[in-house]
């Protein structure tokens, strides 16, 4: 051992060198998706590529936020999110409080179906709540794409139950032995205590509904009323070889998920782990 | 908790107003979306005129005159039976790197997720470009090191091979769960284990996977339900190619997974029927092969 006392300063490197190349392959497409939405024609063409662009072109930006049309469509996507958010908040606390406050009989049975319906693929119910959403006459609309959240997501009520069963129940009995309705401990006491599980509740409602794609591609059907997911995919299928412009595109839709992670990166993981290791 | 159980009183009219929401929700887009399809699996219907019943027509069109159907779950079967196993594995192996204990892992484990967040139609666009058979980054690099390089999502052989590849870049969900099991293992355990000779290679045989087999479980579970229902990247990257979401699956249906064909035959074709009859014939394979997948569980350990 002592021998090799030398070469103690670098025994992690065979450690960095591994994790090096394990974060390189993660980083390095976007790296590139960068690199190419800074890239004229000539330079995304060349052989072979480089990852520096020079010189470097904001006109893909400009000609993307254009053509697409970004803003249009962030404010489509915006406004369906802020509704996913309110209702997948209101129903989901609703329902956890009932599975993870409340006691009465028949609630573990309620919470496994619970848990089993999560199993289910979307597209087996798919058909019927089209013709459902139809007959309502909602198609082209952004209702079919706002009101499932009011009606409770199995992944938030699962999120939410979880974290009211740690609420102390000391605190609930007190406010029930004051005279509190259900509803006044449920709004004044867990909601209350509840604000990080809340956040992550908002957090993925937010990317899910902006990441949404087979939702808006099936309900939305006027072009001024497309989602930026579904506006950008629309963009690509009639301009598959204008890379630049594409991955400007790319990047613009990416970037403010990526800043809402580094600003909430606590939040987002206690959310992902719970969902893995309590369940 | 001294209620009787089996009781029926004012709390369960409490409990059961507040699951209200989510009561209704399981009936309205849960329940009855699962009676009606079967329903509308027995009719013709393409959704203008009332749905006219023609028993299991459909069911023996799918079976007996559709290559189609049998192609794209053979698609779906492939990319769960080879990528699955292959992203569970690529997950582990990066949770396992992401747990060593050297400064700066936080830069490491945060570039490992993010590919996760990216919208997944802006990964599909970009995965198209890296894999464009000339000017793509992955083939130049293929060439510089002196290596073929496939045409990939242009090239039937190579195009599931591609939508897997574009699965890895997306397991740092997984690996991040791994990661919280891991780091769940009590260290008491690898030093008993060294006290008893074990060698890095047994340890992981007897320690680390049997401590990680529930989160191992339930990334295994997640997978097969994300695979049946795989739909969005591989929808962007095929469609366009022939006709928009028509054009999709290609080439030569090579990556026509069975969700997308679903999705073309209720929205393109709109044969409603033939699609619930494919919904319903997903339904039972997903249930059937989770039914298979909690009675082997017996690796599972369980501790809590």
């Amino acid at each position: 051992m002592e021998r090799f006392a030398f070469l103690r300063p670098f025994r992690h490197v065979p450690a960095y060198v591994l994790l090096s190349i394990l974060a390189g392959c993660f980083a390095v497409p976007f790296i590139w998706m960068l690199s190419s939405s800074l890239k004229d024609t000539g330079q995304i063409f060349q052989f072979p590529p480089t990852i520096f662009p020079n010189p470097v072109i904001w006109d893909n930006y400009q000609k993307a936020v254009n053509f697409i049309p970004f803003l249009r469509y962030l404010g489509n996507t915006l406004i369906i999110c802020t509704g996913a958010i309110i209702g997948n908040v209101l129903s989901a606390s609703l329902v956890a409080y009932s599975l993870g406050v409340l006691r009465w009989n028949g609630r573990d049975h309620l919470f496994k179906i619970l848990i089993a319906s999560m199993l289910l693929p979307p597209q087996v119910t798919m058909v019927p709540v089209f013709v459902i959403f139809r007959s309502l006459g909602m198609i082209d609309t952004y209702w079919p794409l706002i009101l499932p959240s009011f009606f409770g997501a199995p992944f938030f009520i699962f999120l939410l139950r979880q974290f009211f069963l740690g609420i102390p129940q000391e605190l609930t009995e007190a406010a029930r032995i004051d005279g509190c309705s259900e509803f006044g401990i449920y709004w004044r006491v867990v909601v209350p205590l509840s604000v990080p599980a809340l956040a992550t509740v908002v957090l993925f409602s937010f990317i899910w509904t902006w990441t949404d794609f087979l939702t808006p591609l099936i309900y939305l059907q006027d072009q001024n009323k497309f989602t930026l997911s579904l506006g950008l995919q629309q963009f690509q299928e009639s301009n598959r070889a204008e890379w630049g412009m594409l991955m400007a595109a790319a990047t613009l839709i990416t970037l403010p998920i990526i800043a809402l992670f580094f600003a909430a990166q606590k939040t987002f993981i206690e959310g992902i782990v719970t969902t893995g290791l309590k369940g | 908790m001294n209620r009787r159980r089996g009781r029926f009183g004012r709390p369960e009219i409490v409990g059961l107003m507040f699951a209200a929401p989510w009561l209704v929700g399981i009936s309205i887009f849960g329940l009855y979306p699962i009676v009606s399809s079967f329903y509308l699996s027995l009719c013709r219907y393409n959704i203008i005129r009332p749905p006219a019943f023609i028993g299991i027509e459909n069911y023996s069109i799918l079976f007996t005159e559709d290559p189609l159907f049998w192609k794209s779950l053979w698609n779906t079967v492939y990319l769960t039976a080879f990528g699955l196993p292959v992203q569970l594995g690529f997950a582990l192996a990066a949770a396992m790197l992401l747990n060593m204990k050297v400064k700066g892992q936080s830069v490491f484990r945060t570039l490992t997720y993010l590919p996760t967040v990216v919208p997944a139609v802006a990964t599909a666009i970009l995965w198209v470009w890296i894999l464009n058979p000339e000017y793509g980054l992955l083939n130049s690099v293929l060439r510089f090191i002196g290596l073929p390089a496939p045409g990939w999502l242009s090239d039937p052989t190579w195009s599931k091979p591609a939508l897997i590849l574009v699965g890895i870049w997306g397991t740092g969900n997984t690996a991040i769960i791994f990661l919280a099991g891991l780091q769940q293992v009590p260290r008491a355990l690898y030093e008993a284990a060294t006290v008893d000779g074990a060698g890095i290679l047994q340890q992981f045989r007897h320690v680390t996977l049997p401590m990680l087999s529930p989160v191992i479980f339930f990334n295994l579970v997640m997978g097969i339900i994300g695979s049946f229902q795989y739909f969005t990247h591989v929808y962007v990257m095929t469609a366009g190619l022939g006709g928009g979401g028509r054009g999709a699956g290609g080439p030569e249906f090579s990556t026509l997974v069975y969700p997308l064909y679903l999705y073309q035959n209720a929205f393109l074709f709109f044969r409603m029927g033939y699609a619930s009859a494919m919904a319903w014939i997903l339904f039972l394979i997903v249930a059937v092969i989770l039914a298979f997948v909690f009675r082997t569980s017996s690796w599972v350990h369980e501790d809590s």
